[in-house]
């Protein structure tokens, strides 16, 4: 242990003498109420020290106490359904100790000290543990089984002594090796450090969120990264609350970095009553939040992006999948600015560090579908949310995120105020998975890849014509292209439209998104083909079948698909009547 | 040291001056400054290094010398005194009584910068509040410990209408609103205003007021929001009322942010502003709410005036990032004689999903407003298309778009300062006006509720 003194505090940055012998990035107590700080500088004998809790009183020549370790997190069973703060501080035992306001310098354990896990062991005495092996298991939750490795940045050996089967605390050792080191359930990891694997693998699997204009036009891989960028009220936090509930990721991390609090505690009171449809088990049974809310200290904030994506990767190399959700790293850029001014660094565009982008890679590559040590396949997929100041997407955070990331919903301001939600514009949006996600697609439909094509046309003259339209009206364009109009219209409406609050319309498998794409198109074909053999728009547009189309997505439930073909045989009758009358 | 004085600075710039270090003080600590004249300022220490302190003086530093100012630090951070009875009382923009009388009587002390609160001790709020006013009841509902905004332009009637809010704002189950106002560089015919509103209403005695006017020094703006949110904290954390709170406005604060941070040579992000505007702004709009360890609530309605009407100019932009939505006040609707000029479309609130509804507002709520915001993003879209070819051109569907579009506003925006309308009677004037449409067009309401709320006989459609 290693003691120094303050010389000088500005803000959340201090200074003190006396740790020429600490790291960089070391984890410090400072001050007479122990409040936690990590060096980021180190020159001569002064230490740059920054803060991760309001300092007000601190004075000059107070201590500060080194360990001589970097900012770790704890990990270990019962991190599942815990609301953590930037630097793992359980928020409901802050909240039991201190009341409703986060006072400084309170200490408590990141994981229950005190509970008993049932352990089942996987080796024996004798046995030699080497990284990857599995040492036992312990059933976290219901659905998740939670097996325990020698940590990774341990030496393997033989297992001297090995517990038997029963219910360990994490105080409790649970093995010994021949060297004397004693294994335990939990523990600890350097948060600024990524966690290793064996190898990378592809991205061929699908993150299925069940939000339709997601998955059909801009799907997203597991262990993939994505940016959800819009100004303020356009929905990002919506959309990310959507992904959370419903994409087909074991384990979800969400990281409420400077946003608003009652978001978060909206999230609590939400997430507790919605089931998953593939466990029938609480939401929250499988997620971990962490909040640092934009009143909190901004030196946490910009932490807590790294305790969230060791957290991921913590349950990425037991072989799960999970989703982290950062809303949003523009907050979390704007605490590196901050820090950075008060550093006085030299500043690049719009006052952000030069190392902004440096650090936004570092991040975004934390993600990734990966074979673990052990040789099973897990993935994180990271979808940050992207806050550009008055909507401007030419801003540094969100030109830089777009270099580290390959899929981009762009949220926009006018289908927003139209309350067009998700308001993911089909026009600058892209991903890049599509190509790599073909195969999986193919298989839920044959047609998948067509009918994408298609309707992205279809939307692209859309767009084309509304220019028109915005300056003759409507009414002077040829029926042709006034179908266009009215087909674009039926796939916003029937399709990319989703109402989070309709408790049929929330979430849709991939087989009905492909369904209710593929019956628009075939109207459009058809209708076309009526319209050019001399049928007015009109006999079309009065069909009853247009708006059976449209009310499809929230009257056709996820597990009765076959009401698709009543659907069907309305559109066959009616455009056959009108086929047969125009001789097509 | 209480009672210890030191004499001498080393420099005076602008609202700081620093000093040698000569007794071991606490970063965020205040000071107080006395001028040669005998004067006494208020100042909170910035910065301390080994050898020297920062101070930031909250008052103006003119006739600040080297040699002859004086200095005593009190060892504890900026505090104000608390009591329930503050309410009708009025303070400067330090938390000094103005009126007159001395300071409540009370041993209680508060720091004003408060603490965060804890996200996993908040209570989600869900209460509607009737503020009589339909743009706000029917489309942009206000929540008890909402902060939601009111972002306005120069010559706009943003007083009138946070007044009527203050005299109107009800809880369906009755109880009343305590309230705070804060005003930050205002005229002083701006604090009047208000004054004579409470005086009005007749809940002046309910009122906490701090004002720091035009003439004040602009750094005191930075003080007195954090009073007046201080107050209202004890007042609903401590004393379970339930308080609204008026701030304004914001813009005036920004600016005294943005003219320390240049003093202080900061690396400045848009527009001149410091970084941590974002952050600074957060610490004051989320103090709003409520928690679990009391009954009492804070609503927050902070006003700010957007330089030349720009919503993407710093300041409304990371207000709204923050904020619960947004009350947009529109020169357009202004200058055709509507008020309160309400726009339509920018204009959200966040929490409005849970607040409204069977049991709570009326069950035809959320689909009549969600109809007439589509209806009326329609209609803007319909008059854009007149402006070109001429209304004559248009096809009857839009024709009777431009009728709804106009009745919206005539009839449902518009109303008099003094009208105090029930959300019901909100609510009907809605589907009056959605009479002017087809009723095919009427795609976002349930059938049922057509049936049942839609007025039958249509004048002269």
């Amino acid at each position: 242990m290693l003691e120094g003194r303050i010389v000088r505090i500005n803000g959340p940055i201090i200074q003190a003498e006396g740790l020429a012998s600490a790291g960089l990035y070391d984890v410090v107590e400072a001050g007479e109420l122990g409040l936690v700080g990590e060096i980021i500088r180190l020159k001569g004998d002064i230490a740059t020290i920054q803060i991760y809790e309001d300092n007000t009183g601190m004075k000059v020549g107070e201590r500060v106490l080194s360990h001589g370790a970097p900012l770790s997190v704890l990990l270990g069973p019962g991190l599942i359904g815990r609301i953590y703060d930037g630097i793992q501080r359980p928020l409901e035992d802050l909240f039991e100790k201190t009341g409703f306001g986060i006072t400084p310098g309170v200490k408590t354990n990141p994981l229950d000290m005190g509970k008993k896990w049932p352990f089942k062991p996987l080796c024996k005495k004798g046995d030699r543990l080497e990284k990857g092996k599995p040492l036992g298991i312990v059933q976290e939750t219901e659905h998740i089984k939670h097996p325990i490795y020698l940590p990774p940045n341990q030496k393997g050996g033989i297992l001297s002594d090995v517990a038997p089967e029963g219910a360990y605390t994490l105080t409790e050792p649970v093995a010994r090796m021949e060297d004397g080191t004693e294994l335990f359930l939990s523990h600890s990891w350097p948060v600024r450090n990524p966690r290793p694997y064996r190898e990378r693998l592809g991205m061929e699997e699908p993150l299925l969120t069940g939000q339709r204009v997601i998955d059909v036009f801009f799907p997203i891989s597991k262990g993939g990264t994505a940016a959800i960028p819009g100004g303020f009220g356009t929905g990002k936090t919506m959309t990310q609350h959507a992904v959370a509930k419903w994409c087909d990721a074991d384990i979800i991390v969400y990281i409420g970095c400077g946003e608003r609090g009652n978001e978060m505690t909206d999230v609590l009171r939400e997430l507790p009553e919605i089931r998953d449809p593939r466990t029938g088990r609480s939401i929250m049974e499988r997620t971990i939040l962490i909040a640092n809310t934009s009143n909190m200290p901004v030196a946490a904030r910009e932490v807590s992006i790294y305790t969230g994506v060791t957290l991921a990767e913590y349950y990425r190399d037991m072989g799960y999948n999970v989703a982290i959700m950062a809303d949003s790293t523009s907050r979390w850029a704007e605490a590196l600015r901050e820090l950075s001014g008060r550093l006085e660094e030299m500043p690049a565009e719009e006052g952000f560090p030069a190392y902004l982008p440096t650090r936004l890679a570092e991040f975004y590559e934390r993600g990734g579908r990966v074979i673990t040590l052990e040789g099973k396949r897990g993935s994180i997929t990271i979808i940050g949310a992207v806050s550009p100041p008055g909507g401007d997407f030419s801003e540094p955070v969100t030109q830089h995120t777009k270099r580290f990331i390959r899929c981009f919903w762009a949220l926009d301001r006018d289908l927003a105020n139209a309350r067009h939600y998700p308001a993911i514009s089909w026009i600058d949006s892209y991903s890049e998975y599509g190509a790599e996600l073909q195969g999986f697609w193919e298989k839920v439909n044959a047609d998948w890849a067509a009918t994408r094509a298609e309707a992205m046309e279809l939307l692209k003259r859309e767009q084309r014509l509304a220019q028109i339209v915005k300056l003759i009206g409507p009414d002077a364009l040829p029926d042709t292209s006034r179908l266009v109009l009215l087909c674009a219209d039926m796939i916003k409406n029937g399709f990319l439209q989703q109402n989070a609050f309709d408790p049929v319309d929330m979430y849709s498998v991939p087989e009905k998104q492909v369904i209710i794409l593929r019956l628009i198109m075939d109207f459009y074909n058809r209708a076309l083909r009526i319209i050019r053999a001399g049928a007015p728009l009109l006999k079309l547009r009065s069909l009853s079948v247009v708006e059976r189309i449209v009310r499809m997505k929230s009257q056709i439930p996820n597990d009765r698909l076959d009401l698709v073909q009543e659907v069907k045989a309305l559109l066959d009758r009616e455009l056959g009547e009108l086929e047969k009358e125009y001789k097509v | 040291m209480r009672g210890l004085e030191f004499r001498g600075l080393k420099s005076v710039e602008g609202p700081i001056i620093i000093l040698e270090r000569r007794e071991n003080v606490g970063y965020g600590e205040i000071a107080r400054i006395r001028d040669r004249s005998g004067v006494v300022k208020v100042g909170r220490i910035l910065e301390v290094s080994d050898s020297s302190v920062a101070v930031q003086v909250f008052g103006p530093t003119t006739g600040l010398s080297i040699e002859e100012t004086s200095l005593e630090f009190l060892g504890k951070p900026l505090e104000l005194r608390v009591s329930v009875d503050m309410l009708g009382r009025i303070y400067d923009g330090l938390g000094r009584p103005i009126d007159g009388y001395p300071e409540p009587f009370s041993s209680e002390f508060r720091d004003i910068n408060g603490i965060p609160i804890n996200p996993s001790a908040r209570t989600y709020p869900r209460d509607f509040i009737q503020t009589g006013i339909s743009s706000i009841d029917g489309m942009n509902t206000l929540i008890r410990g909402q902060k939601l905004p009111i972002f306005s332009g120069s010559g706009l009637p943003h007083n009138r209408l946070a007044a009527q809010i203050i005299r109107q704002a009800r809880l369906k189950t009755e109880e009343s609103f305590v309230m705070v106002f804060a005003a930050m560089g205002v005229k002083y015919d701006v604090a009047r205003f208000f004054i004579q509103a409470f005086e009005e209403s007749g809940v002046l005695s309910n009122v906490v007021m701090f004002l720091s006017l035009a003439d004040a020094p602009s750094i005191e703006r930075l003080i007195t929001p954090r009073c007046a949110l201080t107050a209202a904290e004890y007042l609903a954390y401590e004393k379970n009322m339930h308080v609204l709170v008026v701030l304004t406005d914001m813009t005036n604060y920004c600016e005294a942010l943005r003219e320390i941070s240049s003093i202080r040579g900061e690396i400045p992000s848009r527009k001149g502003y410091p970084g941590y505007l974002y952050s600074d702004l957060a610490s004051l709009y989320e103090r709003a709410g409520k928690v679990k360890t009391s009954s009492g609530s804070i609503t927050q309605i902070p006003i700010l005036t957007m330089p030349n009407d720009d919503i993407s100019h710093p300041i409304p932009d990371l207000s709204g990032y923050i904020t619960e939505g947004q009350i947009v006040l529109e020169r357009e609707l202004f200058q055709k004689g509507i008020y309160p000029p309400v726009a339509g479309l920018p204009s959200l609130s966040r929490l409005m999903k849970d607040g409204i509804g069977p049991g709570m507002t009326r069950e035809d709520h959320k689909d009549l407003a969600s109809q007439l915001f589509a209806a009326y993003s329609r209609t803007k879209q319909v008059r854009n298309l007149a402006a070109i070819i001429g209304e004559e051109e248009l096809s009857s569907l839009d024709k009777s778009y431009i009728t709804f579009g106009d009745r919206f506003e005539r009839e449902f925006l518009s109303q008099a300062e003094t009208e105090n309308r029930t959300i019901e009677q909100t609510l009907d004037i809605g589907w009056k006006v959605l009479t002017h449409l087809p009723r095919e067009e009427l795609y976002r309401v349930k059938e049922e509720l057509i049936e049942k709320y839609l007025p039958k006989v249509t004048e002269e459609r």
